[in-house]
């Protein structure tokens, strides 16, 4: 196992281009059964409008998911990401329409570290909002 | 209500082991969108060096919480479920997972603080292999909206 990306060949403050992921009511349905979260505020807009949301949200984890592919594409190797966390700054709503959300997830090299690790600092955005805030990843690079 | 801190340190180890399978994290990864042979192929996982079928960062998630659970929907611990929301989630790999492991999780309610008007309990879960192996170390942030109030 190997990531693809060389330790020698990134620097700090080397920035990784954005991917944007497009999130539908049938990635949330499907996460649901997934991963066992059946939070009707998930997949049902009359429960969530009920609880005060303005319409179905996306699960936090599906959106660290998402973010977390971005770190594990840009390696090459998803057993790569030896640490990874998260905190949901903010919600994803997910319209029941054609476009429903896009998540626009990008990093940046924030520190180089030993034995080959790098720390990548993610950005994830959701229209105007920022959805996720001191996301970081540690990643073992080849 | 603010939570009973008697339960601060108290562990809950899951009572059957988790059995990782290869369906499993082909489920889990179709479900985040993500083609990654190495999440769906075995020939592919051993091709790039894995012993099988490797599961994604997050997967975890899908039983770090089961020990914990009983503690979290005890009446005398005081959690609004209706008002939990997500705070933060944290992943520390130890070593990668992969279909076959057989995990046991054991999840400790390792702090909890009022902020404002809200409660943040945090559980963490250490995960081994049955047979006592490491393997990763998960920390679930969970915000109780209005319970300190």
């Amino acid at each position: 196992m190997a990531a693809t990306i060389k330790y020698d060949e990134v620097e700090a403050g080397q920035e990784i281009p954005a991917v944007e992921y497009p999130v539908r009511r049938v990635n949330l349905v499907m996460y649901a059964g997934a991963s066992g979260d059946f939070n009707p505020i998930h997949w049902n807009e009359r429960f969530a409008t009920s609880v005060g949301l303005p319409d179905v949200i996306a699960h936090g984890m599906f959106t660290m998911a998402e973010a977390g592919r971005f770190v594990t594409d840009w390696a090459g190797d998803p057993a790569a990401v030896v640490d990874y966390g998260v905190r949901f700054s903010s919600m994803v709503v997910v319209p029941d329409d054609e476009n429903g959300a896009t998540l626009v997830v990008s990093g940046v090299i924030e520190e180089k570290l030993e034995d080959k690790r790098v720390l990548v600092a993610l950005t994830a955005r959701s229209g105007d909002s920022r959805v996720l805030s001191k996301a970081r990843a540690v990643v073992q690079l080849s | 209500m603010a939570l009973n801190r008697d339960f601060l340190g108290r562990a809950y180890a899951s009572s059957v082991p988790y059995e990782v399978s290869r369906v499993k994290i082909k489920e889990f990864a179709a479900a985040i969108g993500d083609t990654n042979p190495i999440y769906r192929d075995r020939e592919a996982a051993v091709a790039a060096g894995h012993p099988d079928v490797v599961a994604p960062p997050t997967f975890p998630i899908i039983f770090s919480l089961s020990g914990a659970g009983e503690a979290l929907s005890d009446p005398e611990f005081g959690l609004n479920f209706a008002m939990v929301v997500h705070g933060e989630q944290r992943f520390s790999y130890q070593r990668p997972i992969y279909a076959g492991d057989q995990l046991i999780c054991t999840s400790t309610i390792s702090e909890i603080r009022s902020v404002g008007r809200n409660e943040f309990l945090t559980v963490k879960s250490d995960i081994t292999t049955v047979g006592g192996e490491q393997v990763c170390t998960t920390y679930n942030v969970i915000v109780e909206r209005g319970g300190a109030a």
